[in-house]
Order: structure tokens, then C-alpha cells, then sequence
């Protein structure tokens, strides 16, 4: 117990210590244009914490979110789904595609169309994991490919003679969602005027999930069990392949929710220009932010979503707001090797820790039968 | 890479071990170039679709090829060492940005070279000290430095090229670019006997016309990088102790070799590579553009892959890549139908030879595929041009589903190494 | 303690040792690996260092051949101090040193195995042939019959050992070390290697031989330092101790021996397995038409050269590999179908070969470790969820009964000495009642202490009717610990030999195929 709380203080340390080296190096980048970074990050501050971008952040949060806690499923047992991207905007333009079609009583309606996501993204995945297993394809090169190829797939079906729909003069979406399907938004911030995504209950609800599974469930224990040695896992009778398929479904289909808060609670339609790529490696970054646990990554998506938001503020003041960009870049790959050095760390403090109680019970060593 | 599946059971010391499969003599490499260049000559005939062997296409397949190439190569050199590389992606865009950026401001294309290796040093050194130095999970480094290189070049861009004539936070201002070696008189002569389309002359003078007509002092530099590289990695003692880290990193280091400095040399030479494949690209282009990389540099991974880690094989594989890609950006849909043919053919090939080989299954389905590509081939008069785009993508796919089984990674390729940890 | 000798230095030798070590301490995290340790070796000696596993002697090689720097004490090389920095350092020295695990790059060639870290150019390049000469003329000198050309994943291990001695030579050492040389070969290769060791010695130069197989020790060396908990006990001759005495000096007691006692075995079958073949991904059969039956209460050794098909058999037992034909039937059940982790509820144990990796979660809590192979059995789980309170509770069980040494349960299983850790692996093993234990090499690189125990637990494990399946490279465990023996030889069961009657030598020669058939001689 002692042991994990101060691994939990280390990891947190470690966490802000990359993020304070990040925003040294942005700060740096920023000097050397001739801005003044506490003039930005002041900036930054102010409009970040208006009531306006709160919500802005909360919803883009909750799409991170999800979108991290796809990532991590497979972070767990060492496996790299790069495909979140293509696998949650194929989810989200057949889902979209299919929730303008039927008519569905309220309720029924919403349900369907997330099913009908899930199902997509996972299937999507899917086709890594056969790859992954019947051929021994790597499923980072697999889910990059599937995610080009997601977008040209995506392109066609989009054709107005498939399953695109004409709204206006050039924009193309699919058929608008009815009211039946919707999810209103929720009044968080009461001064806002604007709403936050209702589905923002469902990605907390899928963290829980998330955790509850991965950490009490026997399949949790496999999971992990397969991420720490896939060598032991499959000796104690975990099926290793089971369990890669498995885990990219499951992981697919976390996907195919992280389109859902804005096709149904604001768009109510795909169209390739609300739903852009990038969204997919986001989630990485974040997952890797986080640790891959729920509570680390909700963390990660507020701090991501506010820097998203809070830059928006820079193009005014005729700085490029991309700097933000630099700052989550330096962020992810700082916090990745502060985390490896603290599980040095402790492991070498554990053995000493180790060394020491079994040294000073030297008596019941000595009487041992050597 | 993580290519072979982890849950294989130990592979133990044996004493009467099957030599790997061997390789294919020189003799027997021309004979499988002849006999794929008559099957295309063939199914251009069979088609119509005449760009499919065009000097054009040609020509474009070494310039679509290149970067994949480079990028392959980078892979080669870091994986070699025993540092898996995905990365690249993301120093193939510094190399874009710097080389547009560097011969923009100098109006040089050469310093466009060099910005070309600076944007892949930066890369490569960064991965270098992650992974090396502190032992981070390597692919996560990699997709953290493509993370990071996008964001990177995205706020250089809005700082550099805002303001310039074209230029803004997305894209470059037209860049000067390298000059076309060509040689009239030969691609006229060329040029006559391709218009003819006889069968296999045309296709080989197509091919002559794509040489003189494309090459550039860049493209012939590069190229040499890839002899040149199998000299330095297969026939000097440096090569030999950079290839024994990724075979066994702990036996090289009993032997006093420096683990370490190889593996960063390797890397951040990958790391050159594929910014040198950016600077391809945009002198290529002429500009600078967001997401000009595209994948390549994933795609030259899996053209490494596919080349079973070795510099001739990766050329063959980025071949392939950069001929659909030319293929598809030319002729467009209906070049790619033709191919659809060639496709169904070689298939067919593959799992006559499996079944004769009494391997029942993978024969069966790739018969049975086949078929189904011929049937779609029969039904259809052009592919969904929004696919077409992608026509490499799915190539990787289904190359690396074909072939990742016989393939020989480098046997410490991946995995974290730190000093003194040896048994 | 016992006082540290001074060193008794007698007999022809060189004014100068070859080596000496004066106070060597070496520390890492939470232990004191080296302490004080004093040796000198004379040139033109083989000289033993023994001790038992966990001692300290690798780690005390390693400090000699520059791998890490000790805390303190000096290391003196033919009469100057010297302090090493790296192995080159060491190589430079005039130090070689061959690994117990052997250091070889299975895709390189055995010249470039040899000649890496030392290569031979012409111009900047690998010149090929000069170190072909070298390599064959090194080999005819020492008579070890290497073939520079070979890719080195085509060799067996005796083969893989000469390479390594090779590697040494090349670097021109006149100070090897070999760490557990014996550990994987058969006796017959044992006798070569020590042809090669007196040549060697007759050239001049000198040897450290690390064991623990005291027999040995007493057969080859010159001199033996006995090394206990990281210190040096005595340097003896061995014309004047016995192989008892060593024993005492090294562990302070006599050493556990490997043995039976009255015979349980019954008639009742309780693993059986009928022609199973295993084909390897090339297609070769690495394990072919197996039939063997182990009864109630019974346990069968299985002796062969290491890669010869029993890893393999041990896999396809336990459902980790695919078999082409045959059958597995576990009492009377037919298994062959079934899921690694349904044989394992149904009742098999294993212990397999390599605890780090397919024995333990390194990085995870004892009591996550004790969930592992029983992840679907009470008391871990209650239906589809983690009973972490039960399996803690029996965690804390495991450790007492076990005796394995640990300040609590939420240590990592990394923290533990090997031989905890694999009485860690024995307890989790027996819990849960099964009926059939596969041991794979169940005291490798464990301590006297946990050998004697882990022997006890497979007593215990047959007493209790259990059918034991035990494979080891240590032919006394092997012939000491099994009911009925049976040698494997490329995937194929060719003998059975009576353990009561057997020496190593005969069952060396079974096992490498050589010798005349044991059945008719030994098993009637």
C-alpha cells in the first residue's frame, strides 16, 4: 500500500515536472520569436477560464476522453491501436448515415445509432486483429493503413448517390438526424449560454466501466496480465490471440463512441469537416498522459482541451496559435520518459527496501536449513 | 517492429536447425524482373490502359518511390541497430518543412538538401535519447515524436511562411527546385517506339523514357545512398557492430562495443534519412505542404518489412509502393482497374504454388480470391476513384498480410536495452 | 564466519599471478554482492572458484572482466593494478570470458560472432579472410573444430561453448574465465572441454573455472577458492580435500542429495500421452510419435541434450502448442483438445523452464503472481470477479508454507532472489490440488537451500499421488529424483533406462545417441 501510494505521489511529480519542462520550451520557442510568455500564458489564462470556453473545453474533454480510453484498452496489453482515428470517423459517418434513415421512437433511436457505432468501430478494428493473428501483421502499421484507407472509404459512401445528402451549395452530409435521435445538451455552466454534451455522462460512465473491468473482472487480469508478459499470460492459460481479438474490438468499439457527443448533440449529421482527422492520435497522446487510467486521463483531456481552447486567444494577438501544439507535443514525450525513470526508480528503492527487511532478520536466515 | 506475434512459444536452441529460406541468386532476380515486366506488358495489352507502362508512370514511380525508399532505408539503418523506428513519419515532415523552408530562404535547392537532413537530425536525435538513453517504450516514442513533428511544423510554418507570396501556417511558397537531367534525342527515340504499344518493347522503352526523362542530381545522390548503405552495414566492422546490437546487444557489449553510440548513430542517421525523404517530397512537389508526407514514412516501414530488412528488398518493396502511387495518381481509376487484373493473376500464381507446395488453405483462399478480384475485374469498368487514392495503402495490407510470416526481424529489434543488464 | 585463509601457494608457478583480487566489495541495490574477497590465481593454473548458486561468483567475474566496477578493493593483472572500466578494458588486458549464458548472435555467422568488437579491415573494410585464417588456425591449435561459415543458430550447445572459447582466444586472452561451463553439457562433452582446458593449460595460459558440481572442481583444477554468502571461505588444493569437505566449506553443511525414497508409484494412469508429434513452423517434427504413460504417485524423468523436443513436448502437454496427431489423456479424460487454462483447472501443474518469462509478472505484486494460472480458480476469483482478499490471505499461506523469503506481499516478484522466487512458483503450482506437476528444470539457478526444498515439495508432490513429469539438465537431479527415465533424442523417445542402475556417463551417451543401447544392460 505504501508502496503504491508513493508511486502514485512519484508519478504525479513526474507528470508536472514534464509539464513545467514543456512550457519551459515553449516558453523558450516564444522568447526567441520576441513574445513575452507570461504576457501569452496570461492570455491564454483568462480566456481559457471564461465561461464560454469552459464549456468548449468540457466538450471537447468529454471526445478526448473517450477517445484516450480507446487507446489505453489496448495500452493495457502492450498493443498500439494507432487506428482509433479511422475507426471512430467510419463509426461516426455510418452511424450518422443510419440514424437519418430510420425512424426510431426517442430513447430506442439514440440507442441504436450508438450500437450501430460501436459495432462499426469495432468491426473496423477487427480486421487489425485478424490481420494481427491469422497473419502476424504488426497492428501499428495495419491500423495507420486502415485509417488512409478509412478516409477514402469514407469519401466514396459519401458520394450523394450512396449515402451522401446535399445541405447547401457544396457541403455534403449525411441525412440529418431526427429529433428522435438527439441528445440535448445539459446547462453545466449556467452562465455560459451554451450547453455541454449530454453524452458527457456517457464518457464518464465508460471510465467507470473502463476501470471496474480492467482492474476487478478477471478479464481485467488477463488484460493486464497479457500487457505486463504475454509469455507468462499465455502459459497460465490466458489465449493470447483470444485476447488480442478481443481487446481491439472492445477497443473499436470505444472508438466508434468518440464521434457520438457532437453527431448527436450538435451536428446531428456527418460531414467530413466536423469530423476531422488527428482526433484518433490525440487519444494516444492523452492515454499516454494519463497512464492509461480513467482518473489519469480525464486529467489529460481538461488540460488538452483547455490548451486547444485557451489558444484560440493567440491569433489575435499575432501569435500562431499552433504554439499550443508544441506544448502537447513536448508534453507527451517528456511525461513518456519521466515515467519510465520513475519506474526505475522505484523498482531500485523496492529491491533496497527489499535487501534491507530480509537483512535484519538475519537470525531466521542463519537457522534455515542452507 | 512488433511484427511477429509475441505469443509464439520460446524458440529454443536446436541442434539440426532448417537453414531460413534462402536467398535468390542475382541471375534468378533479373528472371523475376523480365517475367514481372512481360505480365505487365501483358495486361497492358489485355486492357488498353497504355500509361500503365509509360515512360510517364515510370518516371513518376521513382519519384513517388524515392521517399518511400528513404524512409524504408531510415528504418533499415535504426532497426538494424535494433531501435524500431515509427517515427519516421514525423521526421519525414520536419525534412519536408526544413527542406522547403531551407531552400525557399536561400533559393538553393541544394540547402533545401541540407534542411532536408536537419529536420531529420532533429528528429532522429530526439528518438535517440528517448529510447536509448532512457529506455522509453520505443514505439511510443515514435508516435510521440510524429505527434510532436506535426505540431512542430505547423507553428514554423505560420512563423516562416506567413506573409510570403502563397505562403501561409499549411503551406510554402513555390520553392526553386532541381532541374530535369534529360537527354532529348533519347526520349523523342523512346518516346516513338512506346506510342507503337508492341508488346514488351514498348513497355521497355517506357521504362528507359521514365529513366532519362525524371532524374534529377537529387534522385541520382540519393540512389546511391542505398548501395552505399549496404556497403557500410554488411562489409565494414562499424556495420558489423551496429547489426550485432540488434541481434544481441548484451554479447556486443561483453565484446567491449559500444552499444550505445552505435545505436545513436543508427538512429539519428534514420532519422536523416527520412527527413532527406521530406525533402524529396517537397522539392518533388515544389512547395511545402501540411500532410504532404501522407503515410510515407509508415508505408516505408512496411516497404522495409516487406524487403525482410534489407536494403535490396526494401528498394523493391518501395518499388511497388511508388509504381501504385504513380499508377493511381495518373491513370486514376482506370490504370487501377488494369490492375486489378495483374492482381488477380499474380494471386492466382501465388496459390497454384501453395497448393502445389500442399499448403491447402492459404492456396485455397488465395485461388478463391482471385477469382473474386477477376470476377470484380469481368464486372466492372473502373474502380471508385476515392479508393484509387489509397491504392498504396491497401497494397501495404495486403503485401505485409502476404508476406510478414517468412520475413527475419533483427532479433533484439524492439526491446529496451540498458547497460550492464546482460545475465 | 569462517577466518580467511591465507592462501596456500605451493607447486611450480611464475613468480607473478596472473590474478590477484584484494578486497573486493561490490554492492547493489538492497544487497551485498561481493564482500572482501581475496584471491589469487597463478599463472598457468586452472583455478576453481565454487560456490553455490547466489553466492556472488558471477558477480565477481563480472567486477574481473570490467562488466561493473567494484566498491572497493583493487584488482591486480600478471603483477600491475589496473582498473576496468568496460570489458574492452579487460580484453585489453589479456582477459577473456566465457558467459554461462552463452553471448552469441543467433543470425550472425560464427566468424562474425568471433571477430565482433575486434574486427580485422583492409581499407575500412571487413577483411573476410584474414579472420577466416586466424579463426581456423586458433581452432586446429586448441582442436575445437569450429566452422567459421555457420551460422551460429545451426549449432548445437557444445559447438556454441567451443565458438565462445574461440571468441576469447581471438582477443588473444591468456586469462579465461568460464562461468558454469558445465551447466548445459552432457558428461561426454564435459571430458572434451577438459581436453580443451589442458591444452589450453599446457599453452600457459590461465583459467578460471566457476562451478558448483564439486566432482568436477576436484577433477580439473590446480586450485579451488570456495566462495560463500559473497565472500571467499578458503583456497584449498584439491589433492587434500574431499568433495565433502568443499561442501562444507561452501554451504556449511553436507549438500542436499537428489533422491527417492520408498517407491509410490501405483498402476493407476494418470497422464498419458499417445504418438504426439509436433511439427515446427519449417515443418520438422520436433517432437515425434511420443507415447509415454506416468502413473499415480510416479514421477518420469525425461534426460536429453537441451533442444531436442522437450520444451516442445512440455508446450504441447500444456496446450501452448499446436499438435499435428496424437493424443494427451489426463486419468480418462482425452485433453488433446482442450485450452491451456482448461488443462490447468483440470488438474496440471507447471513449473516451466524460464520463471521470468512464462513463470512470473515481474512487475507485479506477489499476490497478483498467485492469481497467475489460476485466475479462474477460488480462492482469486468468485465467479467473473477478482477476489483480491482471498488471494492476498493466500498469498500470505503460500509464503509461510513455502518458506519464501519476502517482507510482504506487495513486494514485486522482481524483488526476490531467484530461488524465492521459484518456491514462490513451486507453492503456486501445488496449491489448488492438482494431479499431474510438469517440472521443467525446477532448481535451475537456485540456491542449496531452495534445491532442498523444491525436492522436498516434489517428494511430497508424489507421496501425495501425484504424476510428475521432470525434466532437468542435471543429470544426478534427474537420475535421483525419477521413478522411471526416459530419453528424448530429436523429438523421439529412444531409450528407457533404469535410474536406480544408471551412471551419468551411460545416460550422457543415451542422450547424445552415441554408447551402446542401455535397455537390455541397465533395465534388466
Amino acid at each position: 500500500m505504501r508502496d503504491r501510494l508513493n508511486r502514485l505521489a512519484l508519478n504525479v511529480i513526474a507528470a508536472l515536472l514534464a509539464g513545467l519542462f514543456a512550457a519551459a520550451v515553449t516558453s523558450l520557442i516564444l522568447w526567441a520569436r520576441g513574445d513575452s510568455p507570461s504576457f501569452v500564458i496570461s492570455q491564454m489564462w483568462h480566456y481559457g477560464t471564461q465561461p464560454s470556453s469552459e464549456v468548449t473545453i468540457l466538450n471537447s474533454a468529454t471526445v478526448y476522453y473517450l477517445s484516450a480510453l480507446a487507446v489505453a484498452i489496448g495500452f493495457r496489453m502492450n498493443l498500439f491501436n494507432i487506428g482509433v482515428d479511422g475507426q471512430y470517423r467510419l463509426a461516426a459517418m455510418l452511424a450518422g448515415a443510419f440514424g437519418g434513415a430510420v425512424a426510431l421512437p426517442t430513447g430506442l433511436h439514440q440507442i441504436a445509432i450508438i450500437v450501430v457505432a460501436m459495432l462499426v468501430g469495432a468491426s473496423w478494428a477487427g480486421l487489425v486483429a485478424v490481420l494481427k493473428v491469422t497473419r502476424g501483421v504488426s497492428e501499428v502499421i495495419s491500423s495507420i493503413m486502415l485509417n488512409f484507407i478509412a478516409t477514402g472509404l469514407i469519401a466514396y459512401l459519401m458520394r450523394p448517390t450512396i449515402l451522401g445528402h446535399r445541405s447547401g451549395a457544396n457541403d455534403i452530409t449525411t441525412e440529418p438526424i431526427p429529433r428522435s435521435g438527439q441528445v440535448p445538451g445539459v446547462n453545466l455552466i449556467s452562465s455560459a449560454g451554451t450547453k455541454v454534451y449530454g453524452l458527457i455522462f456517457l464518457a464518464i460512465g465508460m471510465g467507470v466501466l473502463f476501470h471496474i473491468v480492467v482492474n476487478h473482472t478477471r478479464f481485467g487480469f488477463d488484460l493486464r496480465a497479457t500487457g505486463r508478459s504475454s509469455s507468462a499470460a499465455q502459459a497460465s492459460g490466458v489465449s493470447v490471440k483470444k485476447m488480442i481479438v478481443i481487446t481491439l474490438l472492445l477497443s473499436g468499439a470505444m472508438a466508434g463512441l468518440v464521434g457520438m457527443p457532437a453527431l448527436l448533440g450538435d451536428s446531428y449529421s456527418y460531414s467530413s469537416i466536423t469530423f476531422q482527422t488527428g482526433l484518433g492520435f490525440t487519444g494516444i497522446a492523452i492515454a499516454l498522459l494519463g497512464r492509461n487510467n480513467p482518473i489519469g486521463i480525464a486529467f489529460a483531456a481538461v488540460l488538452w482541451a483547455f490548451l486547444d481552447q485557451s489558444a484560440q486567444i493567440l491569433d489575435i494577438n499575432g501569435i500562431p496559435k499552433e504554439i499550443v501544439q508544441i506544448t502537447q507535443g513536448v508534453v507527451v514525450l517528456s511525461v513518456v520518459i519521466a515515467y519510465e525513470l520513475v519506474r526505475r526508480a522505484a523498482l531500485a528503492r523496492q529491491q533496497r527496501r527489499v535487501g534491507r527487511a530480509l537483512a535484519t532478520v538475519p537470525a531466521e536466515m542463519e537457522g534455515a536449513p542452507a | 517492429m512488433t511484427v511477429q506475434d509475441t505469443s509464439a512459444p520460446t524458440a529454443t536452441v536446436r541442434l539440426d536447425r532448417v537453414k531460413p529460406a534462402r536467398r535468390l541468386g542475382r541471375g534468378q532476380l533479373w528472371l523475376a524482373a523480365l517475367a514481372g515486366l512481360m505480365l505487365l506488358a501483358l495486361v497492358r495489352v489485355t486492357t488498353n490502359a497504355n500509361d500503365i507502362t509509360s515512360g510517364g508512370t515510370l518516371g513518376a514511380t521513382i519519384a513517388l518511390g524515392m521517399p518511400i525508399a528513404l524512409a524504408g532505408l531510415g528504418g533499415l539503418w535504426s532497426e538494424r541497430s535494433g531501435v524500431v523506428n515509427i517515427g519516421l513519419e514525423g521526421m519525414m515532415i520536419l525534412g519536408t518543412f526544413f527542406g522547403a523552408d531551407f531552400a525557399y530562404f536561400t533559393h538553393s535547392p541544394w540547402m533545401g538538401v541540407v534542411g532536408g537532413i536537419v529536420g531529420g537530425f532533429i528528429g532522429g536525435i530526439v528518438h535517440a535519447v528517448a529510447t536509448v538513453t532512457f529506455g522509453v517504450d520505443q514505439i511510443v516514442s515514435g508516435v510521440a515524436i510524429t505527434i510532436l513533428a506535426t505540431g512542430l511544423a505547423r507553428y514554423l510554418a505560420g512563423v516562416f511562411f506567413t506573409g510570403q507570396p502563397g505562403g501561409g501556417p499549411t503551406q510554402s511558397p513555390a520553392i526553386p527546385q532541381f532541374t530535369r537531367l534529360r537527354v532529348p534525342a533519347l526520349d523523342s527515340f523512346f518516346g516513338r517506339i512506346e506510342n507503337h504499344h508492341w508488346f514488351l518493347i514498348s513497355d521497355i522503352a517506357g521504362l528507359l523514357r521514365g529513366l532519362v526523362t525524371t532524374l534529377t542530381p537529387f534522385t541520382i545522390v540519393m540512389a546511391l545512398l542505398f548501395p552505399l548503405t549496404w556497403f557500410l552495414l554488411w562489409r565494414t566492422a562499424f556495420g558489423l557492430q551496429l547489426r550485432s546490437c540488434g541481434e544481441n546487444p548484451t554479447a556486443a557489449e561483453t565484446l567491449g562495443v559500444g552499444v550505445y553510440s552505435r545505436k545513436y548513430v543508427a538512429v539519428i542517421v534514420s532519422g536523416i534519412l527520412a527527413g532527406l525523404g521530406g525533402a524529396f517530397l517537397a522539392d518533388f512537389a515544389g512547395l511545402y505542404r501540411e500532410g504532404q508526407t501522407g503515410g510515407r514514412g509508415f508505408i516505408g516501414l512496411a516497404a522495409m518489412i516487406f524487403g525482410n530488412w534489407r536494403p535490396g528488398g526494401l528498394v523493391a518493396g518501395a518499388g511497388l509502393f511508388g509504381y501504385t502511387d504513380a499508377v493511381q495518381s495518373r491513370g486514376g481509376a482506370k490504370s487501377v482497374h488494369a490492375l486489378l487484373l495483374l492482381v488477380a493473376i499474380i494471386v492466382l500464381l501465388v496459390g497454384l504454388y501453395a497448393l502445389w507446395r500442399r499448403r491447402l488453405a492459404t492456396g485455397s483462399l488465395a485461388v478463391v480470391v482471385a477469382i473474386l478480384v477477376f470476377i470484380w475485374y469481368l464486372l466492372t469498368k473502373d474502380v471508385p476513384i476515392e479508393l484509387v487514392t489509397y491504392t498504396p495503402q491497401i497494397l501495404t495490407l495486403l503485401v505485409l498480410a502476404l508476406a510478414t510470416q517468412r520475413l527475419r526481424m533483427p532479433a533484439a529489434d524492439g526491446i529496451p536495452w540498458r547497460k550492464g543488464q546482460g545475465a | 564466519m569462517a577466518a580467511a585463509d591465507q592462501p596456500a601457494v605451493t607447486g611450480p608457478v611464475d613468480a607473478v599471478p596472473a590474478v590477484e583480487l584484494h578486497g573486493i566489495t561490490k554492492r547493489f541495490p538492497g544487497v551485498v554482492a561481493n564482500h572482501d574477497i581475496d584471491i589469487v590465481v597463478q599463472r598457468g593454473h586452472v583455478h576453481a572458484i565454487v560456490g553455490e548458486n547466489g553466492a556472488g561468483k558471477s558477480t565477481l567475474m563480472k567486477t574481473l572482466y570490467g562488466m561493473h566496477k567494484p566498491d572497493e578493493g583493487t584488482i591486480v593483472v600478471n603483477g600491475k593494478q589496473v582498473t576496468f572500466s568496460s570489458p574492452s578494458d579487460a580484453i585489453a588486458a589479456g582477459i577473456g570470458m566465457v558467459h554461462q549464458h552463452f553471448m552469441l548472435a543467433d543470425n550472425l555467422t560464427v566468424l562474425e560472432n568471433i571477430v565482433l568488437g575486434s574486427e580485422p579491415t583492409r581499407g575500412g573494410v571487413l577483411d573476410v579472410r584474414a579472420a577466416r585464417e586466424k579463426i581456423n588456425d586458433i581452432s586446429t591449435a586448441y582442436g575445437l573444430d569450429i566452422d567459421p561459415n555457420e551460422l551460429v543458430e545451426t549449432l548445437g550447445v557444445g559447438d556454441r561453448q567451443r565458438v565462445e572459447i574461440c571468441k576469447v582466444l581471438y582477443r588473444g586472452a591468456r586469462i579465461l574465465i568460464l562461468d558454469e561451463p558445465t551447466a548445459v553439457l552432457v558428461p561426454q562433452e564435459v571430458d572434451e572441454l577438459f581436453a580443451n582446458l589442458r591444452e589450453l593449460k599446457s599453452e600457459g595460459l590461465t583459467v578460471l573455472f566457476i562451478s558448483h558440481k564439486l566432482d568436477e572442481v576436484l577433477s580439473v583444477a590446480d586450485e579451488i577458492t570456495v566462495i560463500r554468502r559473497g565472500t571467499t571461505v578458503r583456497t584449498v588444493h584439491p589433492g587434500e580435500v574431499t568433495a565433502h569437505q568443499l561442501a562444507e566449506l561452501m554451504v556449511g553443511s553436507e549438500l542436499p542429495v537428489p533422491e527417492l525414497r520408498e517407491s509410490t508409484v501405483t498402476d493407476i494412469p494418470e497422464l498419458t500421452v499417445e504418438h504426439l508429434t509436433v511439427r515446427s513452423e519449417d515443418g520438422r517434427a520436433v517432437v515425434d510419435d511420443v507415447s509415454f504413460v506416468i502413473h499415480k504417485g510416479e514421477i518420469v524423468g525425461l534426460a536429453g541434450v537441451e533442444g531436442n523436443g522437450q520444451a516442445e513436448l512440455v508446450e504441447a502437454i500444456m496446450g501452448l502448442r499446436p499438435t499435428e496427431s496424437g493424443r494427451v489423456q489426463l486419468g480418462d479424460r482425452d485433453i488433446s483438445r482442450w485450452q491451456t487454462r482448461e488443462r490447468r483447472e483440470g488438474g496440471i501443474a507447471y513449473i516451466p523452464e524460464d520463471r521470468h518469462r512464462q513463470g512470473l509478472l515481474l512487475e507485479a505484486p506477489l499476490w497478483e503472481n498467485r492469481m497467475l494460472g489460476h485466475q479462474t480458480q477460488r480462492p482469486n476469483v468468485r465467479g467473473f470477479w477478482i477476489d483480491g482478499a482471498g488471494a492476498k490471505k493466500d498469498t500470505r499461506r503460500l509464503i509461510a508454507e513455502f518458506d519464501v523469503r519476502t517482507p510482504g506481499i506487495d513486494v514485486e516478484a522482481a524483488s526476490l532472489s531467484g530461488g524465492n522466487q521459484q518456491k514462490f512458483i513451486v507453492g503456486r503450482e501445488m496449491s489448488g490440488s492438482p494431479t499431474v506437476l510438469i517440472a521443467s528444470h525446477p532448481t535451475r539457478g537456485v540456491d542449496v537451500g531452495a534445491q532442498a526444498a523444491i525436492w522436498e515439495h516434489l517428494r511430497d508432490a508424489r507421496a501425495a499421488g501425484l504424476a510428475v513429469l521432470l525434466i532437468s539438465a542435471d543429470l544426478d537431479e534427474l537420475i535421483g529424483m525419477s521413478d522411471t527415465l526416459r530419453v528424448i533424442l530429436r523429438g523421439r523417445l529412444v531409450e528407457q533406462v533404469d535410474p536406480s542402475s544408471v551412471t551419468p556417463k551411460q545416460l550422457g551417451a543415451a542422450m547424445t545417441g552415441a554408447g551402446a543401447p542401455l535397455e537390455g544392460s541397465a533395465a534388466s
